[in-house]
Parts: structure tokens; C-alpha cells; sequence
């Protein structure tokens, strides 16, 4: 019997082995895929970035952001230049709104450029958001503060406007930067840009 | 058509808009105990679609049902919603 068996080993249990370790490896990396895809419970996760401070533009980002979190999504709002009123508890609640350039006023330019026409097409929209049962700005903040969302105000902006932490609604989440907005892009399912 | 539920919380949402009786929905019925049923009343056309909408896509609630009245020359909406146990 002169049967060849090499160094005595069997090359079908060393395959075996590889194919295991490799079935080791590639599940490792799914669970590491799929934790970067679900945040823990399987709730989706959603960054939005806040760059206006207008009346109609405050509303996209907070209804969205108060929704999801009616969702158990895990939510935060990156507010930056204008956004940032939105977060100071003053301005937000005088956010105003122009007739100039919005092709859904009834008006033309020339004559929405006229002093005083912002400031009325600022208290008609706000007279329309106070009947029709449509929240404040200041109602949605606290809202979204409330169920869990996590607001962010841009450090920089912060500075260029020079507005204090204390100016901003209690629980705004300061000190963060283009990086901090970034991380949470990257590991988001749904990133906005408002 | 009359509908009944063992309605145990109750939620009044009527005057309001989006987004407010998806999120105010969503707060009442984290109060209401493991297989309860929550009553929402609104009037907020949008809130048929929306609660449904929501209650599909989050874990624990099920929509047993929306019912669509006529109340004082009001259209107003009942959506049942049920914590599962």
C-alpha cells in the first residue's frame, strides 16, 4: 500500500477550515454593514441640515423632524446661517417672510419691494398658520426637543452671528461643526438639505 | 356606522394640523398600557392618511380602524389605535 497521502494531512479538512473562517469573516462584516444601517432596534435614522431662517422655511425641517421621531427614528437637525434662528428663542418667534421674489404672491416685484410689503406678507402667513391649527415654529422646537430630537446649532454660526448658548432654547446642542454634521450624514439613512 | 373598540385612552387633536396628530398620537399612545386601544379624534383630513401611514411603519401599534363622521357640518376622524401586548 503506497497510497500518497503527503505529510499525512487531508486536504478536504483544510478546505473545510477556510471556508469556515471565510463564513466567519463575511458574517462578521454583515453585522457591522447592518449595524451601520439600523441604529440598534432597527429604527431608521435621519440628519437633516437647516440653512434657512425664513417663516415657510422653518417649517420643512421641524415637521419632518417631529414626524420622525414620532417614528422612533433617531433624528437630528444640523442648523447652520439662517437655520439657526430657527433655534434662538427670540428670533424664531419673529421669523419673517418675503414678498420679494416668491412667484406665489399676488403682487409683482416692483411693488413687493416696496417698504412694509415683507411685513405684511408676514402677518398674512402668520394670521393663516393661526387658523388653520398649524403649529408655531416655537411649538415644533419644543416639540422635537420634547420627543427626543436632537437639534444642533453650528459652532461657527454661532460665532459669526454672535449669538450666545443662552440664547438658543434650552436642551440646543452646541459646540459642533461641519465634521460632527458629516459623522452624522455619513451613518444616516436619509440626509436633507434645507 | 357605529364602531366599537374597548377604548381605553382618549386623544383630541380637532383644530390641528400636520404634523401635530401624528406627533401627539405617537405621545398618547406611549402612555396607554399593553393592549389598549387609543380613540384620536381630528379633523385634519390629512391625518387618514398620516396616522396610517405612521402606525404601519412603527413597531408595537396596530390600526384597528378610521371612521369618517359628519358632526355639526364638520367632517371629523376617528382613528383607533391599538398598543399591541
Amino acid at each position: 500500500m503506497s497510497t500518497e497521502t503527503g505529510d499525512g494531512a487531508d486536504p478536504s479538512l483544510d478546505d473545510a477550515t477556510a471556508v469556515r473562517e471565510q463564513v466567519e469573516a463575511l458574517e462578521e462584516r454583515l453585522s457591522t454593514v447592518e449595524s451601520r444601517t439600523e441604529s440598534g432596534d432597527g429604527s431608521r435614522k435621519m440628519t437633516i441640515i437647516a440653512t434657512k431662517g425664513s417663516l415657510d422655511m422653518a417649517y420643512p425641517p421641524l415637521i419632518l423632524a417631529s414626524t420622525a421621531a414620532a417614528f422612533d427614528w433617531d433624528v437630528t437637525v444640523f442648523a447652520t446661517f439662517w437655520g439657526l434662528d430657527v433655534l434662538h428663542e427670540e428670533h424664531s418667534k419673529n421669523l419673517k417672510l418675503s414678498a420679494v421674489g416668491n412667484p406665489t404672491m399676488s403682487v409683482p416685484n416692483l411693488v413687493a419691494a416696496l417698504p412694509g410689503m415683507d411685513a405684511m406678507a408676514t402677518r398674512m402667513m402668520a394670521r393663516k398658520i393661526d387658523e388653520n391649527g398649524t403649529a408655531s415654529v416655537e411649538e415644533l422646537v419644543e416639540l422635537s426637543l420634547d420627543t427626543g430630537v436632537e437639534l444642533q446649532a453650528c459652532q461657527m454660526t454661532m460665532e459669526l452671528m454672535d449669538y450666545d448658548e443662552d440664547d438658543l432654547y434650552d436642551g440646543v446642542t452646541t459646540g459642533v461643526g461641519a465634521a460632527t454634521a458629516l459623522e452624522g450624514m455619513a451613518d444616516a439613512d436619509i440626509q436633507l438639505l434645507v | 356606522m357605529s364602531v366599537e373598540f374597548d377604548v381605553t385612552e382618549t386623544l383630541d387633536v380637532t383644530g390641528l394640523n400636520c404634523p401635530l396628530p401624528v406627533v401627539k398620537t405617537k405621545g398618547a399612545i406611549d402612555e396607554v398600557e399593553a393592549g389598549g386601544v387609543l380613540e384620536v379624534t381630528a379633523t385634519d383630513p390629512g391625518s387618514v392618511s398620516d396616522i396610517d401611514g405612521w402606525a404601519s411603519s412603527t413597531a408595537g401599534v396596530e390600526l384597528l380602524d378610521q371612521v369618517e363622521t359628519e358632526e355639526d357640518g364638520e367632517t371629523v376622524y376617528r382613528h383607533y389605535v391599538r398598543r399591541d401586548e
